[in-house]
């Protein structure tokens, strides 16, 4: 039997609330997943370690200030220090358009910009967990 | 050696990660590493940590990881979460309040949903159990969601029982509702800084001075208070689980708990396991249940038809 998908949401860097970060955790357990929540202000090497430790599919990264292009890379970093290649990465909040294809350039496999809908977002999600591993998911 | 197992043993932690995943997915590999990590010496102590939700559970595991990792010792964290009985997914949020500590010295967290059940351990918790205590982690500390009654699974499983409560909840009794009076070798009464501290604490002396499954001369259950959010207390609260600790050593109680935990391990694993062929027989046998509110309706001919085929199965 395949393991349920399995996805890390974390609110990284300093800015103020994660209301949105939390519907979407929420959101992705009723799609079935096991959601492991971080919460707020969170550091590249927080995320990576609980990733690492917990063994997701996906790391899930809300962002909301602009400072994307500076942290979203040293996530990266520290996925392959850490050997997380395997590992999913998808980043939501307010990106501006330009830079998508450089985040994915990056490594990111998907973006999500404010409005995407949970079954939309958990719908990627199993795309990108089917690329990743190559295994079969409901 | 398989170079899996070689990797975790010597502490790389995506090994003991990937490890855990196998283990979890019970597939033949995964059972054959757990088998060869509960062969190895067992000295892992394993601390339960159980209360009503929100009463603090979390935050004080951050505090007790922060001193077991000052004195040099390697910690394993299990998070016991509850999951969704349709969807079977889960939130889980315990960490949040480990992410600070996580990143330094030698811990490792992981977290498991209780697949299913109310609370009370699942199949992976106690799997993960015997595994860091085969990885050579000197500390277990697993959190359980205070569901009640399920935490009383608790007491065949770990080695030192920790049950929070919370003063100012206007109802001293409300412990006593909790059902977790009957299992704590420590009580905890968190949040200390609030009012009615004395009142709760002569609550829970009374019940432990009360209580007939107390009545074992070389341990009465201790009271202790913290502060979790500011780390007070947790010195006392420290002690006393080594107190605990030295008394199962002396009294040969220590090895009996490792026993005791494998047998509860077996008789999960097997419920879990015919539980699935149960579920499986009844998802595959429809056409039964279509008849069952018509007059051709035979209930003894169906049950034994059912475990029939679970017979045939074997
Ligand atoms: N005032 C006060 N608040 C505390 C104390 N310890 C924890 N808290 C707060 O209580 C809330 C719940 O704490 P957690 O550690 O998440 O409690 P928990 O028992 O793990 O909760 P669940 O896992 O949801 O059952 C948080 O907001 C903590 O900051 C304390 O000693 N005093
Ligand atoms: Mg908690």
């Amino acid at each position: 039997m395949e393991r349920r998908i399995k996805v890390l949401i974390a609110k990284l860097g300093l800015d103020g609330h994660d209301r949105g970060a939390k519907v979407i955790a929420r959101g992705l357990r009723d799609e079935g997943m096991d959601v492991i929540y971080t919460g707020l202000r969170q550091t590249p090497e927080q995320i990576v370690k609980a990733a690492l430790q917990e063994d997701v599919d996906v790391i899930g990264i809300s962002i909301l200030s602009g400072v994307y292009m500076e942290l979203v890379p040293k996530v990266i970093e520290l996925m392959k220090k850490y050997g997380l290649e395997n590992v999913g990465l998808v980043v939501g909040g307010v990106i501006v358009p330009d830079d998508i294809p450089k985040l994915k350039a990056l490594g990111v496999d998907e973006v999500f910009l404010p409005g995407s809908s949970i079954r939309e977002i958990a719908n990627s999600i199993r795309d990108v967990v089917k690329r990743k591993r190559g295994i079969k998911v409901e | 050696m398989n170079d899996l197992l070689d990797r975790a043993l010597r502490g790389e932690e995506i090994a003991i990660s990937k490890l855990l995943t196998k283990i979890e997915s019970l597939s033949d590999e995964g059972l054959s590493y757990l088998s060869y990590l509960m062969r190895r010496p067992t000295k892992a102590h394993t601390i339960g940590i159980t209360g009503l939700p929100g009463s603090g559970k979390s935050t004080l595991i951050a505090e007790l990881i922060k001193e077991y990792s000052r004195k040099g010792l390697r910690v394993a964290v299990i998070l016991v979460e509850p999951s969704s009985p349709f969807t079977m997914g889960s939130f889980m949020g315990n960490r949040i309040r480990m992410q600070e500590v996580a990143t330094e010295g030698n811990i490792f967290i992981r977290s498991v949903s209780t697949e299913g059940n109310l609370g009370g351990l699942s199949l992976s918790a106690l799997m993960f159990i015997e595994a860091f205590d085969g990885l050579g982690f000197d500390k277990i500390i697993i959190e359980t969601v205070g569901a009640g009654q399920m935490d009383v699974d608790l007491k065949d499983v770990v080695h030192t029982k920790v049950v929070l409560n919370v003063p100012g909840t206007g109802d001293e009794i409300q412990v006593l509702k909790a059902g977790l009076m009957e299992i704590g070798d420590i009580y905890v009464i968190n949040k200390a800084e609030r009012p009615d501290v004395a009142l709760l604490e002569d609550a829970i002396k009374f019940l432990i001075d009360s209580s007939e499954s107390n009545n074992d001369e070389n341990w009465k259950p201790r009271v202790v208070k913290t502060v979790a959010i500011k780390g007070i207390g947790v010195n006392n609260l420290i002690s006393d689980i080594e107190d605990h600790k030295r008394y199962l050593i002396d009294t040969k109680r220590y090895d009996e708990v490792v026993r005791k935990r494998r047998i509860k391990l077996i008789e999960i694993y097997l419920r879990s396991y015919f539980n699935k062929i149960i579920k499986n027989l009844l998802s595959t046998n429809e056409n039964y249940m279509l008849i069952i509110n018509n007059n051709e309706f035979d209930f003894r001919a169906i049950i034994n038809s059912l475990l029939g085929k679970i017979k045939e199965s074997f």
